[in-house]
């Protein structure tokens, strides 16, 4: 199994102007700002943070679903960071993404089949009864009956249907599988089969993962590398091994410490955050985790901190270790 | 006595394909300032049982119960009047959304007093200063401003507090969270969690906390009772839940963690919950049980004694084996 | 116990899906509505009537018999049973008109709510998808149209264009548009941004495709609601231009035209007047109960399960 690099992104970035009145100049909304990273086959980035932290900008972005403000991301050998969505048609097969909610991201008038068989009838000239064999095919590599070809998603379960938006996300055999929380909205047992199957079929397709999630657990257990976001921006970086072990940032100390244990004996030192989770029109000057860090100082209020690299693999953005 | 005391409650649906036991002979008991959590997946039938309590189920439900007591009073056979007393005084419910949990119409100050003048006798008064008073308790801060805030002006936090001070506001002796913070971000999480088992320490009230995230009860609970398709099927305390679950549901639960995974595949288990057009035979959980008997899948299992967590099982398990169990073969028949 | 790839060994959810299946469980939502199904057969038995008017009718719509005007229904003192609903002003009988009447009602009907639903779903689509500077164009427009009230655009239309049934189901298409486009995109707009239409445009599919074969079909249940609904003001509104006489022309025996040339006998000869009324009356009653329940049994909220 190769590990090439399918994708470099470096500073990425995406605003959004906003309208603030008719009189006033237009306010500027940013919601991702100097993103970099790279996904190779066969390995997982997770993405971390809450809400407002941009973690679904990056998804579109990556998924070409809208362009990027600035920086460039190249897939393959071409950079479409700016390219018009038009130029990127081409593109599409290379990456595809499976959403966090199974009851709204099918068709709720399709047949599973039909939504199968979608992609490869938009993008290649096979016939009828080839399209039909690889849907049918797919349907059992991610383990659900053939039988169930013709049947309305609101016959399946929660379960069953993210399985089917997995099996749609690969339809095209793509380089890149964007997973936007997938099992965030799925029980305990069927999340544990989902990321099973998730993890079987990476090593089976040599596919690399940008796995995106709030739920601590689950990311320690399938990610190979992990980018901690706060506001838009990465505030930490790096093997999730490390990362998790050493955590440096206030912020993903603070995260991991409020991810509860399913274990009575431990005893929580719990970091608990003051304060709300700002929001991105009205960043915090300086540091834009300033207001809830339990260790900041004068110059948190002041600079915005650079990420930059405290170890051979691990990139953090503060202040405490300029 | 138990504040809330509760044996062999079922609850059937009417629907268009026939009725449907979405609660089935469940009992539990809740002492004075305890907290038990209720966990189960989706099916389990957590939330029904508590809205059954509370008396929030649609007409098509029929509830039925050996005993259903709130301090000693009967809300199986109380009249409503009765009962509006009851609720939101004695025993009060939060929900999962906080942001449709609140009237978006109303502001809330207005929602706070509503709460108030329910069961209270207060003047405007003293109604606002209980109701800044509240506010304080739940870490809202500036309080004073907030009382003219309208619920889609707060973050999802802040509403969940508001909903908590709407439901301590007449101080219960027993408070139901429904999933309180399955909707929030993990950081505001740990704060409304923290929150609630302060609330429960100073004030001495009971906490039933309704989740199917194991962390969440691991660091809060005293007492668990997990529920499977609508049935009990196992109870005891936190600590021995999850170093010695006694049915084979809760050991499977348990190493599907992701915190347990040996390696890079997850203890899964296979199958689904079954749901209305799919019950089994026997017990509810044969399908899936990697202990399951012949004797499993024809015979409806009855509650063991406490020792074994009353599990709901033929063979409950000490030690992590089954006990009685006739052996692997006799299983794969 | 890791049993992952192995497949579901339960059935989740057996019913059929073909389209018999389906239109059955449509059946069985629709027909607990009583008075839906009261509506349903009447509509059913006026469109019977229609299609077997040559048959049914015992006289032609346009034949005079001089000897007979104004002749009272058989109940009446001095009916008879050559002329069962009795005869109008110039003889012609009753009962043969209101039965070929319902031909033009319901051609008018079909061919009103396929020109609005035709035109209007495209237009709603276009705008509830694109957005911008073209959405707000076309809905400035419905405004316009909107602003006006209906009857009166309607006669508008007529005058110039000239007064005949053809252009009458024109200007009354023309006039129910902006109800079909608003609905349109409204429903367009709610789906856009479901997260199963960013997944068709993430596998490659074009806009065209994207708007007709992904978000359409799940806008359709409000729209076969108000088809059904406004197929009855499309009746009504073609009876009162007709009563107006800017609509079908005498001797076409269309309902409200029909109205229209018994004014005077009100008092005189009740029947030419009230039984062009009470046909469209109960017409139009049926069609709004069988709406209802139409949309009773598409909206799985109102569902009892």
């Amino acid at each position: 199994m190769n590990n090439e690099t399918v994708l470099t992104a470096t500073d990425l970035a995406r605003h959004y102007p906003i309208a603030a009145g008719a009189f006033k100049p237009k306010l500027s909304l940013k919601a991702l700002a100097g993103a970099s990273f790279t996904l190779q086959r066969g390995k997982t980035l997770a993405v971390v943070g809450e809400s407002g932290c941009g973690k679904s900008t990056l998804a579109r972005l990556v998924t070409m679903i809208e362009p990027a403000t600035s920086g460039s991301l190249v897939i393959g050998e071409e950079d479409i960071a700016t390219a018009s969505l038009k130029a990127l048609a081409h593109l599409r097969p290379k990456v595809q993404i499976v959403f966090q909610d199974p009851y709204s991201s099918l068709n709720p008038r399709q047949r599973v089949g039909a939504a199968l068989e979608e992609p490869l009838l938009v993008n290649t000239d096979l016939n009828a009864s080839e399209r039909r064999a690889r849907a049918q095919e797919m349907m059992s590599n991610v383990g659900l009956r053939p039988e169930h070809f013709d049947r309305y998603p609101h016959m399946f379960s929660g379960g069953q249907r993210q399985r089917i938006a997995i099996a749609r996300a690969l339809m095209l055999e793509p380089d890149i599988l964007v997973l936007d929380e997938p099992v965030s909205a799925l029980d305990l047992s069927i999340q544990a089969q989902v990321l099973n199957l998730l993890t079987e079929l990476q090593e089976r397709m040599n596919l690399a993962y940008l796995f995106i999630s709030h739920d601590l657990s689950v990311v320690r257990h399938i990610a190979d590398n992990v980018m901690v976001m706060y506001l838009g921006r990465p505030v930490e970086q790096g093997p999730a091994a490390e990362v998790f072990a050493n955590p440096s940032h206030p912020y993903t100390q603070a995260l991991l410490s409020a991810t509860p244990v399913a274990d009575p004996n431990h005893i929580s030192e719990r970091v608990v955050l003051k304060g709300e989770l700002p929001s991105p029109m009205d960043p915090p000057s300086g540091c834009p985790f300033n207001p809830r860090c339990p260790k900041g100082f004068e110059k948190c209020y002041a600079d915005r901190p650079i990420l930059q690299n405290i170890s051979d693999n691990v990139a953090v953005a503060c202040h405490l270790f300029d | 006595m138990s504040l809330l005391d509760v044996k062999n409650l079922s609850v059937e649906f009417r629907t268009a394909h026939g009725n449907f036991r979405a609660v089935d002979n469940v009992s539990l008991t809740v002492e004075k300032s305890e907290v038990l959590a209720i966990v189960g997946e989706s099916g389990s039938g957590k939330s029904v049982a508590m809205l059954a309590v509370m008396g929030l189920l649609p007409w098509t439900a029929t509830i039925t119960a050996d005993v259903m007591a709130v301090d000693g009073k009967d809300m199986l056979n109380m009249s409503p009047k009765a009962r509006r007393n009851v609720i939101g005084k004695d025993i009060a419910m939060i929900f999962q959304e906080p942001m449709t949990s609140l009237n978006p119409c109303f502001t809330v100050g207005f929602q706070l007093g509503e709460a108030l003048q329910a069961h209270l006798k207060l003047n405007r008064r003293e109604k606002k200063e209980r109701i800044i008073n509240l506010l304080e308790q739940v870490g809202i801060p500036a309080p004073e401003k907030r009382l003219s805030s309208f619920p889609h002006q707060l973050s999802g936090g802040m509403n969940q507090r508001v909903m908590i001070a709407m439901a301590i506001a007449c101080q219960p002796k027993l408070l139901i969270a429904d999933e309180p913070t399955t909707a929030l971000d993990v950081t505001i999480q740990a704060q409304i969690i923290d929150l609630l088992l302060k609330l429960q320490q100073d004030t001495g009230m009971a906490l039933v906390l309704i989740t199917h995230d194991m962390g969440v009860v691991a660091e809060t609970a005293q007492r668990v009772s997990v529920q499977y398709a609508g049935q009990r099927i196992e109870m005891q305390s936190v600590k021995g839940l999850f170093s010695e679950p006694h049915h084979p549901y809760t050991q499977a639960l348990l190493s599907a963690l992701p915190e347990r995974a040996v390696g890079k595949k997850l203890a899964s288990i296979p199958g689904v919950v079954p749901g209305q057009f799919d019950r089994p035979d026997g017990c509810l959980f044969s399908p899936r049980c990697a202990y399951a008997t012949p004797r499993c899948r024809t015979e409806s299992p009855v509650t063991a004694n406490a020792d074994v967590g009353f599990a709901l099982c033929h063979y409950p398990l000490k030690e992590g084996n089954p006990e009685g169990h006739p052996g692997k073969e006799e299983a794969v028949a | 116990m890791t049993d992952t790839l192995a497949p579901m060994p339960e059935e989740l959810d057996n019913r059929k899906t073909t389209r018999l299946a389906l239109l059955i469980e449509f059946w069985n939502y629709f027909k607990e509505n009583k008075g839906a199904v009261a509506g349903m057969w009447f509509f059913l038995f006026v469109c019977l009537v229609a299609i077997f008017a040559d048959v049914i009718a015992p006289h032609t719509a346009v034949e005079q018999y001089r000897d007979a005007l104004l002749v009272p229904p058989v109940w009446q003192e001095g009916g008879s049973w050559k002329f069962i609903l009795g005869t109008d002003p110039v003889g012609r009988d009753m009962l043969s008109r209101l039965i070929y009447g319902s031909r033009y009602s319901l051609f008018v009907g079909c061919i009103v709510v396929s020109l609005a639903l035709g035109v209007g779903i495209i237009v709603g689509l276009i705008s509830g998808y694109v957005g911008g500077i073209v959405d707000t164009l076309i809905m400035r427009v419905m405004d316009v149209i909107l602003s006006f009230p209906a009857l009166l655009l309607a006669l508008a239309l007529v005058a110039i264009l000239g007064p005949s049934l053809v252009n009458a189901m024109i200007a009354i298409a023309i006039v129910q548009q902006p109800h079909y486009v608003r609905l349109t995109r409204a429903a367009v707009m709610g789906e856009r941004t479901k997260d199963y239409v960013t997944a068709a445009r993430v596998s490659g599919v074009k806009t065209p495709r994207l708007m007709f074969s992904t978000i359409l079909p799940n806008c359709l249940a409000p729209l076969i609601v108000q088809g059904a609904l406004s197929f009855s003001t499309a009746i009504l509104d073609a009876a009162a231009l007709g009563f107006l006489g800017m609509g079908a022309q005498p001797p076409t025996p269309e309902w409200g035209t029909m109205l229209a040339e018994a004014r005077e006998f009100i008092l005189r000869a009740w029947w030419v007047v009230t039984l062009p009324g009470l046909a469209i009356l109960l017409t139009v009653l049926a069609i709004n109960l069988m709406g209802d329940g139409v949309r009773d049994a598409l909206d799985p909220k109102l569902r009892r399960s």
